[in-house]
């Protein structure tokens, strides 16, 4: 855990900040893309171990629309959007205008999958500009990645970076609500923000927040 | 008196083992590789979930053993011989080792699947332990879960069903 020692709450903050700037653009583009409007919850700060990270998304075992980016540039991390397969559906079917798809049905996926890839391009895309106007860091975007598959699968593709030195990961967990959602359970979609160890620090510093080496 | 059998789930970068009636399961393997060592004659069998190839990766102590391909395969032998199994007895199923993305930009995280399965087979080698089936690459996640009494594993994928090797 050595290079979580010199974290404190007040990064804990900082990085919240960094999640709400972010998630908060982010769920402005969706409701404008989706004319409704979209609550976003107060970013949340984790210290988690891996198993846990995957517990916040879902559980590892549960099958999610997931689109992944690397972060790369001064700053270098992981980003997903994640989303329930019905909430990911209902997204296919504003976008696509076909009210009748769903995953299960085997034909003519790729329309609707393309709309939900590029529903995560312009919302991604959105975060990473915010994230880059507000830290000053020259942050890029790689071309996003869609998948259809179990939570651990997906996810423990973007620790890859932070295995190597930690058994810990620094979760920036937004989730993203449509106001008007009837069903029961709340959260709809979460964006998880995974920087790399040695993005930390250049964070920090871009805002001007010290460090104890 | 019969014993329920129980689930033992190894997390990610975990490892455990189990015996005779209980299961062990892991959940969500992508890129990481499930590796199964058992002895059906001593009725165990050990489970890691891997996550990356060689502990020379890690710049951090303590080594958790159980995330590194080099690491574990030796550690899991060490704990099934405390156990009671066999060193003679002891075969290996492996699964996992998916490229989940694409991407055109290729760091060496981007080929991670691959290189984790070539790095269990080599300590499989290593130990001459026997690879008694395997279901590598590919790329989607899997979910494994091993029955010592029968030296079977039950694979579940989200494409393609379930599967048994």
């Amino acid at each position: 855990m050595t290079f979580l020692k010199s974290i404190s709450d007040v990064h804990l903050d900082i990085l919240k900040e960094v999640g709400n700037i972010g998630a908060g653009h982010a769920a402005t583009a969706l409701s404008t893309l989706m004319n409704k409007k979209i609550d976003m919850k107060v970013p949340s700060v984790r210290v988690v171990s891996f198993d846990e990270v995957m517990e916040l998304a879902g559980g590892a075992d549960n099958v999610v629309a997931s689109v992944f980016l690397r972060i790369e540039g001064e700053a270098p991390g992981s980003m997903f959007f994640i989303l329930p397969l019905p909430q990911a559906e209902k997204y296919i079917r504003q976008l696509t205008k076909n009210q009748t798809f769903t995953f299960t049905d085997e034909q003519d996926n790729e329309l609707a999958l393309s709309a939900l890839q590029e529903l995560g391009n312009i919302l991604s895309g959105s975060y990473l500009s915010s994230l880059s106007d507000f830290t000053n860091l020259s942050l890029y975007p790689s071309v996003p990645a869609l998948s259809i598959d179990m939570v651990g699968a997906v996810v423990s593709f973007g620790l890859l970076e932070l295995s190597q030195v930690s058994d810990y990961a620094i979760v920036i967990d937004t989730a993203l609500d449509e106001e008007d959602a009837k069903l029961p359970e709340s959260v709809k979609g979460h964006f998880f923000l995974l920087p790399d160890p040695d993005s930390f620090h250049i964070i920090f510093s871009a805002l001007g927040v010290k460090v104890d080496a | 008196m019969h014993k329920t059998a129980e689930i033992v789930k190894v997390g990610i970068a975990d490892m455990n083992i189990v015996k005779v009636p209980d299961l062990i399961r892991t959940t969500g393997l992508g890129s990481c590789v499930g590796v199964v060592l058992y002895d059906q004659g001593a009725e165990l069998a050990g489970m890691a979930h891997v996550m990356l190839p060689d502990s020379s990766l890690s710049r951090t102590e303590p080594l958790n053993k159980a995330k590194f391909a080099d690491t574990a395969i030796k550690e899991l032998l060490e704990l099934m011989i405390q156990s009671g199994a066999r060193q003679a007895g002891i075969k290996a199923k492996i699964a996992g080792g998916a490229q989940m993305f694409q991407f055109s930009g290729s760091s060496d995280m981007m080929r991670i699947g691959p290189r984790n399965v070539e790095a269990v087979l080599q300590e499989l080698k290593e130990f001459r332990i026997p690879l008694m089936a395997h279901d590598v690459g590919g790329n989607s996640g899997r979910t494994i879960e091993f029955d010592p009494k029968t030296g079977l594993m039950q694979i579940r994928t989200v494409n393609k069903g379930n599967s048994e090797i």
